[in-house]
């Protein structure tokens, strides 16, 4: 039992100064999934090497779930794998996060109209944090989705929300 | 005063606490929402199937037996190799008497026909044994 997460309900200094911690090292820290679904994980393979060098965000590729706080869709997501990815993004450990790199994993993109076998976004399986457009994007599309993350993360709060 | 030994029993307490106040720092700060899918076995994304214990073959044995005295044999012989030259002859001799003791038990071994590899012969039932070999002798019949 989580004994922080989500169970106040008003902040003070002390939960927002160890909200900065925790969202700071989990933003410094985000550790992607190691796979790639079609021409995208090229790109996202681009990424990783040493020309533009993810480990500088403190990412790098583990090969288990359970080790993971990232999941980078890269590439077109088939009906077949899309209940692969269902499964594995359940069995990641939470804070949890996805990634929808490419046209293919926003919306279907090319296979939006004629692509029998493919799933028109993976946010129709699990929940997306953030998109990035382009087929496939750029290295450097990549990186201002992983920035844009941080961002995110770096928002989060022990807080209970009230809406 | 502390002692050589009490140094390390330090380190043992030092890396007991480490370990320990990690993992209640972890279970303050984690979010715990688990459900069946999140705990179910990973296994690539597959729903795992069959055994987790996969059984090995009986007659791996002796390969393994086999594999296992010459490991300990390059693990005598590589220090030995190492420092060769300044040990003179009366290592060189010892080293060979010891080589030639695993040379005569592998003799042994080859001899024997232990390294042959054990083929399963199947086993048919005695009664089956006997209906086939009336089947040979009297097709007609066994069409019946």
């Amino acid at each position: 039992m989580g004994l922080l997460d989500k169970k106040f309900s008003n902040s003070n200094v002390i939960i927002t100064s160890l909200d900065d911690l925790l969202n700071w090292s989990r933003l410094s820290s985000m550790w992607p999934m190691q796979f790639g679904l079609a021409c995208c994980a090229i790109e996202m393979m681009a990424t990783g090497a040493s020309h533009y060098d993810l480990d500088r965000f403190g990412i790098f590729f583990r090969a288990s779930p359970r080790q993971t706080d990232v999941m980078i869709v890269a590439g077109t997501v088939s009906l077949k794998m899309a209940t692969r990815i269902k499964k594995l993004y359940d069995q990641m450990a939470e804070p949890r996060y996805v990634l929808s790199m490419g046209s293919c994993s926003n919306c279907g993109g090319p296979y939006w109209e004629h692509g029998y076998h493919v799933l028109k976004g993976v946010d129709r399986v699990i929940p997306v944090d953030v998109y990035i457009p382009g087929c496939p994007p750029r290295p450097e599309a990549l990186m201002e989705g992983i920035m844009k993350l941080q961002e995110k993360i770096r928002s989060e709060s022990l807080v209970k929300k009230t809406a | 005063m502390l002692t050589e030994f009490g140094k390390i029993f330090i380190f043992l307490i030092i890396g007991v606490v480490f370990v320990a106040a990690a993992l209640i720092v972890n279970w303050f700060i984690r979010p715990h929402r688990a459900y069946p899918a999140k705990t179910s076995t990973y296994e690539c994304g597959e729903v795992p199937t069959g055994d987790t214990s996969v059984k090995f073959n009986i007659r791996f044995y002796i390969v393994a037996l086999i594999f296992l005295i010459f490991d300990v044999e390059v693990v005598f012989l590589f220090p030995w190799a190492v420092v060769f030259q300044k040990l003179g002859m009366f290592a060189f001799i010892e080293m060979m008497v010891f080589l030639a003791i695993l040379v005569v038990g592998y003799a042994y071994v080859w001899v024997k026909g232990d390294l042959e590899w054990d083929k399963s012969v199947p086993i048919i039932p005695s009664l089956m044994k006997n209906q086939i070999t009336a089947d040979q002798q009297h097709p007609q019949k066994a069409t019946q």
